[in-house]
């Protein structure tokens, strides 16, 4: 008989969260309807467009180059939490560790002169500490993780603002430019940013992150170590039945999440694209964009490349809209939709699978009905 | 001191209301994360009357319309995470999660289409008002007493009585501990949750009105509540899920916000030269510290954060 392709969990994978993306842009269209019914379309058009709305190809590519500088970041974030969620941790300190992790690299750069190895490896060391404290408190103190993420998250934010004080700029509230301040800590481009016709904020970052999650899926599919701590996260107790350190796994998952979110701080901040404000009051939404884009990309690391960059690509997109008619916010509102969305993620599969099953089951019958009556005839 | 006392009530008002809210949410055992984007959107539905209340409402109109306004726009955003976490069976921390990025995002976009509306050259997320916010104040001697300082008692004593000393209440709570055993004399859990979600909805929007009108008379959505209802979720695990305990976790809370508002004027605080981002901080370090101390032993609803299915055993 042949295999059902919709019964193949990628393909439904995929299914769900076209599904998500499209209600998502469709709510989203509806709203901007209400809002203001003349341009509707085609400011969803710009949104979708992002940089195709630009008719020049050396502007295009440059308009590319800065979504995927943000991309970069965004899937770090993204195999954070699906690493963790892999491991059945909610890790909601993504965005915490986001923020460590640009504190890391800003002051070792900024403030002590180090070189970029140097501070990406200092922030990752940073990152890993600071996920390992929800690791801690989970394994030992029997904290959840989701409270204890939350709780750090803002401890991480005041003291960033705190530290980055001694860094910023005499007269605004941002951090010094990294570019005239510390170029040594700028990210290597390697003909990078020759790709993007010249955008300079292109760095090896966008390939690291893509390279990471492979490596992240190797770990997690081939490896006895991503064998081990999926046992622990699917059930903590047989695993150390079954002789592992469940309380070490859980507590290096962390560790590990911790480092791939700190990571994503350096890939943004190390390019010199933005610059931190030291006043800003809340946690900034790299990381929890990153649980948006881990749940429509399936709980996939290749999944998470794409759904990073689509959410990533409507998001810059936003600034493409008639400000005289919306606000470019209205991309945020779309990609909250569409994570929305995404809890039903679970409730769709369902779906698909009980009407598979409904018409199998109704294929099997109308099978043996034919073969009965053909029996029946054979007898006579 | 004044000051300080002032601000210390009116903050640990916001955050005692907001933490019943999640209590309630959590007793009925959906954990709500969403507290945070339904403070906005409550806050949002409160300064929309605001704005549109002609001006010379009486003061006592002003307060109830405002309340109203407040609760409505909480409960059906609540009502949101209700379908999705008790209907759907959705993994309620997403869906936690996207509310609160929901909020800001669409109080952001409609306060913006309703600014450029009334005016092309507005482009700004800020609602002011500076009038009608009169009808919330009462000065006694210096002292700005708040209408909401006087709602969040009430609230809390609503909250004890119906928690603990109602039919509904109890079975409530039973839908938190161990839904299978509620259902099985005959309480209906999904309706219970459903109960529990709505009334989160109400303090909740209630929170974030009176957040808003805490200090300022006008307010910017784009920053929503910068992290109020995340204290809040800390103040009621802090609160071990109890109301007396909750109000005092909430003045504690209470005091060390305030604290970062005003250590200016108190010259060995001043002098002590800690920056005010250590008073910010102090209440999630002192709540880590304590769910490290207490969690072994925690009175968290056993049953909140599992969807109730019939169907399981």
């Amino acid at each position: 008989m042949k295999k059902n392709i919709w019964k193949n969990p990628a393909v439904q994978a995929l299914v769900a969260s076209l599904i998500c993306i499209v209600l998502g842009l469709l709510i989203g269209y509806i709203v901007l309807l209400f809002i203001n019914p003349s341009g509707a379309g085609e400011a969803i058009v710009s949104v979708v467009k992002n940089f195709l709305n630009y008719s020049k190809t050396n502007l295009r590519l440059k308009n590319l180059g800065n979504t995927l500088v943000k991309t970069a970041p965004l899937l770090m974030c993204s195999l954070s939490v699906l690493f963790a969620y892999k491991v059945g941790l909610f890790n909601i300190g993504a965005a915490g560790q986001f923020v460590v992790g640009s504190c890391a690299c800003l002051i070792s750069s900024l403030g002590w002169g180090w070189s970029w190895l140097p501070c990406l490896l200092f922030t990752v060391l940073v990152g890993a500490v600071y996920g390992a404290i929800v690791g801690l408190l989970k394994s030992y103190c029997n904290v959840n993780e989701v409270i204890s993420g939350i709780m750090l998250n803002w401890i991480g934010l005041y003291t960033t603002n705190m530290i980055l004080n001694t860094v910023k700029e005499p007269t605004s509230p941002y951090t010094l430019h990294m570019a005239s301040e510390a170029p040594q800590a700028l990210l290597p481009s390697l003909g990078m940013a020759k790709l993007f016709s010249g955008n300079k904020y292109v760095t090896i970052a966008v390939p690291l992150a893509i390279i990471l999650a492979v490596v992240i899926m190797v770990l997690l599919d081939k490896t006895k170590l991503g064998y081990e701590l999926k046992a622990t996260g699917n059930n903590k107790n047989a695993a150390k039945y079954a002789g592992m350190a469940e309380k070490r796994n859980i507590i290096l998952t962390l560790a590990i999440a911790g480092a791939l979110a700190a990571l994503g701080g350096a890939f943004l901040y190390q390019t010199d694209y933005e610059q931190w404000s030291v006043t800003q009051s809340s946690v900034p939404g790299m990381g929890f964009n990153g649980i948006a884009a881990a749940f429509l990309g399936g709980l996939h690391p290749v999944g998470a490349i794409f759904s990073s960059y689509f959410i990533q690509h409507i998001t810059n997109g936003g600034a493409y809209v008639d400000l005289t008619k919306y606000s470019s916010q209205i991309s945020d509102l779309i990609s909250s939709i569409i994570i929305y969305l995404c809890g039903f993620v679970l409730f769709i599969k369902y779906a698909m699978n009980k009407s598979i099953a409904k018409r199998e089951e109704k294929q099997a019958q109308q099978g043996k009905l034919a073969s009965d009556t053909e029996k029946g005839g054979g007898g006579k | 001191m004044t000051l300080l006392l002032q601000y210390t009530l009116i903050f640990a008002s916001v955050l005692m209301l907001v933490a019943l809210g999640g209590c309630f949410a959590e007793h009925s055992g959906v954990i709500n994360l969403g507290l945070e984007g339904i403070m906005v959107i409550g806050a949002l539905g409160g300064a929309l009357v605001m704005r549109y209340m002609p001006a010379g409402t009486s003061a006592l109109v002003m307060v109830l319309a405002v309340m109203v306004g407040a609760i409505g726009f909480g409960v059906i955003y609540a009502s949101l995470l209700g379908v999705a976490c008790i209907n759907f069976k959705a993994d309620q921390t997403i869906v936690g999660t996207a509310l609160n990025m929901l909020g800001t995002a669409g109080a952001t976009v409609l306060v913006k289409a309703i600014n450029t509306a009334a005016n092309p050259n507005d482009v700004s997320s800020v609602i002011q008002y500076v009038g009608p916010k009169k009808a919330f104040l009462v000065n006694i001697g210096g002292f700005e007493f708040n209408w909401f300082m006087l709602i969040a008692v009430i609230a809390l004593v609503i909250a004890y009585v119906v928690l603990y000393k109602t039919k509904f209440g109890l079975r409530l709570m039973a839908c938190g501990e161990h839904p299978q055993a509620a259902d099985s004399v005959g309480i209906n859990v999904y309706k219970m949750r459903w109960c529990g979600v709505l009334i989160s909805g109400v303090y909740g929007g209630l929170g974030g009105i009176c957040y808003i009108l805490a200090g300022v008379s006008e307010w910017k959505f784009e920053n929503g509540v910068a992290g109020f209802g995340f204290l809040a979720l800390a103040v009621m695990i802090f609160g071990q899920w109890r109301p007396t305990r909750i109000a005092l976790a909430a003045l504690l809370f209470g005091l060390f916000r305030a604290l970062s508002n005003v250590y200016m004027g108190f010259d060995f605080l001043y002098s002590l030269n800690i920056p005010s981002t250590v008073y910010n901080m102090m209440p999630y370090i002192v709540s880590l510290v304590v769910l490290a101390f207490t969690s072994k032993s925690s009175r968290a609803p056993k049953a909140e954060g599992i969807p109730y299915d019939k169907g399981q055993r």
